[in-house]
């Protein structure tokens, strides 16, 4: 068979595997992986009564004049378990604020986390109906959103924050912010 | 044959499988229409590929009281879905919008088909063209 006879063959042979790279690779994109429409833009507006005391309400507001974190976490949310102490270690270095939204929580089993684990967050937001949530394009817990000097928000972690994304990449970016003019 | 009725009278049933959130259906009955027709346009992200009406996750549900609200609140089904991809990107849409990135995925088909039936003509011409297998020997 000469190749002027083969190259039916040869032609849509190469089609086919072209297009099998095309699929495998799609079958390994993980679409929830895919940047937030949020980033770079100013944090939504909302006003949450306060875990430790309902009472009092607590808006966006809190997020703006110096770099900030922005933790979603709950009590029922085990990757959030294993994060904690990376945060309450992370807090003591007083580097900047953390504000947690309490996700879809019970109130007392927050708390109770709080008391057991230590309480990383400079002050904590009660989303217990999840709709706060929603304006911040949460999938999940945790989740963690890093906020400029005026709140905007300029990167969004999915997943736990463990010491090692803190030191080679939440850090090196809060430095970075930090040292932009206020 | 007992089996059969049973597995009939199950499905019968099946109906009522529906009613999974607490909020009440719309009194007029287009506006329950647009809440079912976005609710099954739009993903539930945290599950496997189900729409945010079919899903029994959390995130689905509050999606669902959004929508919902929204809705009674008399937003258009456009500003509903700009909402949703504003916080959570294109990706909330089962259908993609037709915008340069996207091109391919909606013209490709087309694309194919006018390649295949060009293929076919040059085949059918050239096959036309030469002299008959049976007469060359």
């Amino acid at each position: 068979m000469n190749i002027r006879n083969s190259m039916p063959f040869i032609i849509p042979g190469l089609v086919l595997l072209f297009l099998i790279g095309l699929f495998a690779r799609g079958l390994f994109l993980d679409p929830t992986k895919v940047q937030s429409p949020l980033i770079g833009k100013t944090v939504p507006t909302f006003s949450l009564p306060g875990l430790y005391d309902p009472t009092k309400k607590l808006d966006q507001n809190l997020l703006t004049g110096q770099v900030s974190l922005f933790n979603v976490w709950g009590a029922w949310c085990v990757a959030c378990q294993d994060e904690h102490p990376v945060l309450v270690a992370f807090a003591k270095t007083k580097l900047l604020p953390i504000y947690g939204l309490d996700y879809h929580d019970d109130r007392q089993a927050a708390l109770a986390m709080l008391d057991k684990g230590g309480d990383p967050y400079t002050a904590i937001f009660d989303d217990a109906s999840g709709d706060v949530a929603i304006d911040w394009g949460v999938y999940g817990a945790p989740e963690t959103f890093l906020v400029d000097k005026h709140g905007v928000i300029r990167d969004k972690l999915i997943g736990p924050v463990t010491q090692g994304i803190l030191d080679t990449q939440l850090i090196p970016e809060i430095r970075k912010l930090q040292a932009e003019a206020p | 044959m007992k089996w059969l009725l049973s597995v009939l009278s199950l499905l019968l049933m099946a109906g009522h499988a529906y009613a999974i959130d607490s909020q009440p259906s719309f009194p007029d009955p287009t506006l329950q229409a647009r809440y079912e027709t976005l609710t099954h346009e739009l993903r539930c992200l945290v599950c496997q590929d189900e729409t945010v009406a079919d899903s029994n996750a959390d995130l689905a549900a509050d999606f669902r009281r959004q929508i919902h609200d929204m809705v009674a609140a008399g937003k258009t089904d456009a500003e509903i879905k700009a909402y949703m991809v504003g916080r959570y990107g294109n990706f909330v849409l089962y259908k993609p919008p037709v915008q340069p990135n996207t091109a391919l995925l909606w013209a490709g088909p087309f694309l194919l088909l006018l390649i295949a039936i060009g293929i076919v003509f040059l085949v059918v011409r050239r096959r036309a063209s030469q002299p008959e297998e049976g007469a060359e020997s």
